[in-house]
Parts: structure tokens; sequence; C-alpha cells
């Protein structure tokens, strides 16, 4: 399956490397990698291979990217990505007990490892390290939306708005 | 009663502030750029080298974390250079307990933009990159919206407010890794690989940062007080705070406080005790808890225990009465760092909180040195084995034994960072690992 980028992408892309000093447009490698998974919801082998030759380097130089950084990933992730802080502060705020009220909900294991989606591919959770709003936990993100504070009340609004 | 004092945050959470370059230049925004920009040369020296030697004299110490004098690390930059010289903001955030730079980008990005533009002229810097954490994905489209504003008012782009200075600014996008805090991985990550730190010597930013050219690297905060250095001068800058712990800081303080926030304070006019019982700040413990701990400066700074009594030379400071800045913090033992507070009560097991901050290091370490990428991983595994009923007697011993052997061995700092808490928890509650490991079922 090849990767067919919509023109948007491509003129994003085009723009991101324009970003950086002529030479150096394997800089701009991150931002693409986002700006493809912003479209497509996850990263192909197909997009990797399209992308590194719009950059002007290896699918290697990406996929080794993709395998380091914990918000790249390589599978279609569920419609709505739950992300819940486990961080100190906020698992002090109780960010245990909202991702095991999350998981209950979604019928899914609070103790398997990493990224789980539901049957339905409605949701994807997982556990992220601390996302910067430790004055307010237990904080999550649901796709791109920020949550603090989030009691279990809360919680299932937040569910209950993800149509 | 010991108050903040709003400098950096004087608008940001004002009713009717918006973060558009409106209502920042309605409240005197981009007038420090434009004095700036018309400093005089006096005699041989430039108006440049004249704003740096500002930023020297200011006392101004970076905010993200090591507390390194700002106008002496820009002095590290030979001038003039045969190579582009590049300026970074450390939009990374990332350091577990700190939220102080996501109200500046999130509220009042034309500050920093404005701070970042001063130092970039300062600095004879043409192109520039803000290198925000990935999960601040509103955040990068605020400060693309307002950088976008700032260009088209002609703070940026070609001949910056008729300076004759060529100055552009880009916002590049991290992912989920706190490594890319550290500024030489932030720098490879940048240069679009894998954010392996870099070791120093030779690879000082300074020198060879960037494309191996010159490179400045400052946090938000501190490039935001590069514009109050310009708009107050150097000296009433100095004035305030401490000596050597000059201007303010933004405060993160969280856990187990009635009122957790972000607080402004005059660097080192407000001590421990009141940032956590005062109610102008944390407001105090739940009722019928006690204190039992406080990770001082985000979780890679070394845990204080409540009670504790430091000497200072001759004299002797109680925990709570150390005033909040760089260097009483350090002479105790622990730092400062990114101005993050989290308070433990005496409800919290304190071995199941350096289990989530191991757990935080193991995840987060980049792997490329070994006695870091391993060691992080093992004190993880003999934590949890001891948060779970399975402790080995010699378990608190074998912490220590390790994080004694990361740090100092490896490339970058994260190597301190995993071991600190590690070897101050378990050095200062032996008590409390020990009857983990005397549990054992």
């Amino acid at each position: 399956m090849s990767f067919a980028p919509s023109k948007n992408l491509q003129h994003e892309v085009a723009e991101l490397i324009s970003h950086y000093p002529d030479g150096e447009s394997r800089s701009a490698s991150l931002m693409v990698l986002h700006a493809i998974q912003d479209e497509a919801g996850y990263i192909s082998t197909e997009a990797m291979q399209w992308a590194a030759g719009e950059i002007g380097i290896k699918p290697l130089n990406l996929y080794e990217l993709v395998t380091f950084y914990p918000m790249l990933r390589e599978k279609q992730p569920g419609k709505f990505v739950l992300k819940v802080c486990r961080t100190l502060s906020c698992a002090m705020a109780g960010s245990k007990e909202l991702h095991e009220n999350l998981c209950d909900k979604l019928k899914l294991d609070p103790n398997a490892h990493g990224p789980q989606t539901t049957a339905d591919r409605k949701f994807s959770i997982e556990f992220a390290e601390c996302l910067a709003s430790c004055g307010t936990g237990p904080v999550m993100m649901c796709n791109d939306d920020f949550h603090e504070a989030v009691t279990e009340a809360k919680a299932n609004e937040i569910l209950e708005g993800c149509k | 009663m010991p108050q903040e004092y709003k400098l950096l945050l004087k608008h940001a959470d004002a009713d009717d502030y918006s973060n558009d370059l409106e209502c920042y230049e309605r409240h005197g925004g981009y007038a420090a750029l434009r004095q700036a920009l018309t400093i005089a040369p006096a005699g041989d020296t430039t108006p440049q080298a004249q704003l740096r030697k500002h930023v020297l004299d200011s006392g101004l110490r970076g905010r993200g974390g090591a507390g390194f004098s700002c106008g002496l690390k820009w002095s590290f930059v030979r001038h003039p250079n045969p190579k582009p010289i590049y300026l970074i903001c450390n939009a990374d955030e990332s350091e577990p307990g700190t939220f102080k730079d996501r109200q500046i980008i999130y509220k009042d990005p034309h500050q920093l933009i404005e701070g970042m533009i001063i130092s970039c002229w300062a600095n004879h810097v043409n192109l520039a990159y803000i290198y925000i954490r990935g999960e601040f994905t509103e955040g990068a489209k605020i400060l693309n919206t307002a950088l976008a504003e700032a260009r088209a008012k002609g703070y940026l782009g070609k001949d910056i407010v008729g300076s004759g200075h060529d100055l552009e600014i880009h916002v590049h996008r991290g992912a989920g890794a706190y490594i890319c805090g550290e500024e030489t991985g932030l720098i490879e990550s940048l240069e679009g690989k894998r954010a392996y730190p870099r070791i120093k010597p030779p690879y000082f930013p300074a020198a060879l940062g960037l494309y191996m050219c010159p490179t400045i690297v400052n946090n938000v905060e501190t490039l935001c007080n590069v514009k109050h250095i310009v708009e107050m001068g150097a000296e009433a800058f100095a004035k305030l705070g401490t000596p050597n712990n000059t201007g303010t800081r933004l405060v993160s303080l969280s856990g187990d406080v009635k009122n957790p926030g972000y607080f402004e304070i005059e660097t080192g006019k407000v001590s421990l005790g009141e940032l956590i019982h005062n109610e102008n700040f944390g407001g105090g413990l739940r009722e019928g808890r006690t204190l039992q701990a406080v990770i001082p400066g985000g979780s890679s700074s070394k845990v204080l225990k409540a009670g504790e009594i430091f000497k200072l030379g001759d004299e002797e400071i109680a925990l709570l009465d150390v005033p909040y800045d760089f260097d009483t913090l350090m002479k105790i033992g622990t730092m400062s760092g990114s101005g993050a507070i989290i308070v433990i009560d005496d409800s919290r097991d304190i071995v199941e909180c350096l289990t989530n901050i191991a757990e935080f290091y193991a995840h987060e370490s980049c792997g490329q040195c070994t006695p870091c990428r391993e060691g992080s991983l093992w004190m993880k595994k003999a934590l949890h084995r001891m948060t779970h009923g399975e402790a080995r007697a010699d378990d608190p011993d074998y912490l220590k034994h390790i994080a004694q052997n990361i740090q100092g061995r490896t490339i970058c700092a994260f190597g301190e960072a995993c071991a600190w808490p590690v070897l101050s928890f378990v050095e200062k509650f032996r008590d409390e690992f020990e009857a983990k490991a005397a549990v054992k079922k």
C-alpha cells in the first residue's frame, strides 16, 4: 500500500522544510512526522518512505525517530486518544485511580503495559509522563484537548463528549 | 506577610488580558524592543555589546534548572563570528513538578517573543527556534499565531523595526521525550535526530551547537526576563531578589498543600515554609496532616526531610526557614532547579513516592550511556518489588550502590537527575526503606 499525501500535507511539508537553513532539511523530520500523524493518525512505513524522499534523507532516519519519541506511533490508535499523567504530583492527586476508572469504563485492563485500544476502535488509553500541569492534577489529554483536576464525574463527561 | 511580586506574570492572569498582539501592545508591549534597538554605540562598544553587559550586570541566572549566569553564557559566544549564531528557546518544560513556562506561553506569548527578539539582536542572531514540548499542542498554535502577528507588524522578518537587522523565529515541536530538555539533546533533536546528548567538551553549544555553529539555549522564563532588564535597567533588576539571586522566580507548587499553583516571588525573599504554609501561597497542609518531605526543585533535586536543620557556616537554619533562592538551596545540598516544589505529607508512603520518580527516569533515559540506561531500570525494578511486598534485605544498600555508580558516569546530567532522588530518599528515610525490606512476605 502506498502513501497518498493530501495536497494540504504536501504543502505543509514543503513549508516546514523551508523553516530550516539550506542543506539542513533533516531538521524538519520531527515536524514532518507530526504533520503526517496529525493527518493520518499514525505513521506508516510508506509514509516514512514518502517523507524521507521529500526531506532528502533515508527512511531509516525517520524510523529511528518514530521508535524513540513516545508521541509518535506506528499503528492507528482509536479515534480518541486518552493520555493520563502518571508522574508524582498527578499520582498524588489520584491519576492511578483515574486511569483505572477510565479502563473499567472502556473494558480495558488497567494493569496492561503501554497503549491499549477498545474493540470498537473508538478509544485508546495510555499513561503519559509529566504533562506539566502539576498544580491541577490529575490531568489528562483527550486528543489535543487538555483537562485539569479530572474527577470521576469530569472523566465521565469527557468520555460522553467524545462523539 | 510575604507577598508575590509580579513582574513576568504582571498581566497574564488579568480578566481583560488576552494573548494577542494588540492587547500586549496596549500594555506597553514591544516598547522594550524599540528601546533596545535605539541604544547608541558608546565609543568602541557596540549597542549589542552594551546590552549583553546589561544582562550580565543584572545578575540574571538561567531559570531552566542549572541557574547559570545568563550573561556569562552569552559571553562564551565569540563576536564577530565567522559562522551564523543561533538562539533556541527551551520550552520543553518537562521536569516533573514544573508548570511555569506554560503560563507564559499560553497567556502571554508576546512577552516571550519580545524577550527572544531582544536577545537575538543582542547576540547577532538571525534565525531562532522555540523548541516546545510536543504535548503543548495548543501552546505551539498560540506561539505560531503570535509569531505571525509579530511578523505582520515588522517585529520579525527583514530589517526589524527599521534596525537593519533580519530575524526569523520558528516553532519546533518535540514529541514526548524528557531528554530534549537537556540542551545538547535538544540540539540533536532539532537537527532531526534522536535526542542523544552530546559530550562536553568539545560540544559546548556556545562554540559547537546547532549545525556545529555557536548556539545559545535559554529557558522561556530567562528570555522573558531579558525584556524586563531592558525595560527597568540592569541596576533596578539586580535590586530585586537577593544578592547573586536577582530578579523574580516563578515557583510551581504542587502536592499536599491546600492551594497548589504557580507564584512569582522575589528570589530569596520568601522561605520554603512560607511558600508551603502562608495563605498567599500554598495555604498549608490539609487538615490533620503534618509535613514529611519537600522536593524543592523538580523531581531531580535531592529531597529534604521535615524537621531537618542545616549548618550554614556558623549558623543553623531550619528547613522551613530556608529562603527560596539558588545559593541557599545549593548550600543545603540540593537545588532550586526549575523552581518546582512538591510537598509530601505524612499520609504518603515515601517509598512509593520514590518509586514513581524512579519509574519516570527509567522511562525517560535516552539509552545512550550504559550506567543510566541499565541503572535507571534496575532502580525502578528494585523499588517496584519493595512496594509490592517482595523487598530484599539489602535493597536499600543496593539502590544506593546503583545510584552511586550512575552519577558522574554519564554524558549528560540525566545520570545525576536519576541518581540524586534515590540517594537522598534512601539516606534520609532509611527507616522507611528498611521497614519495607523487613516485611518481605
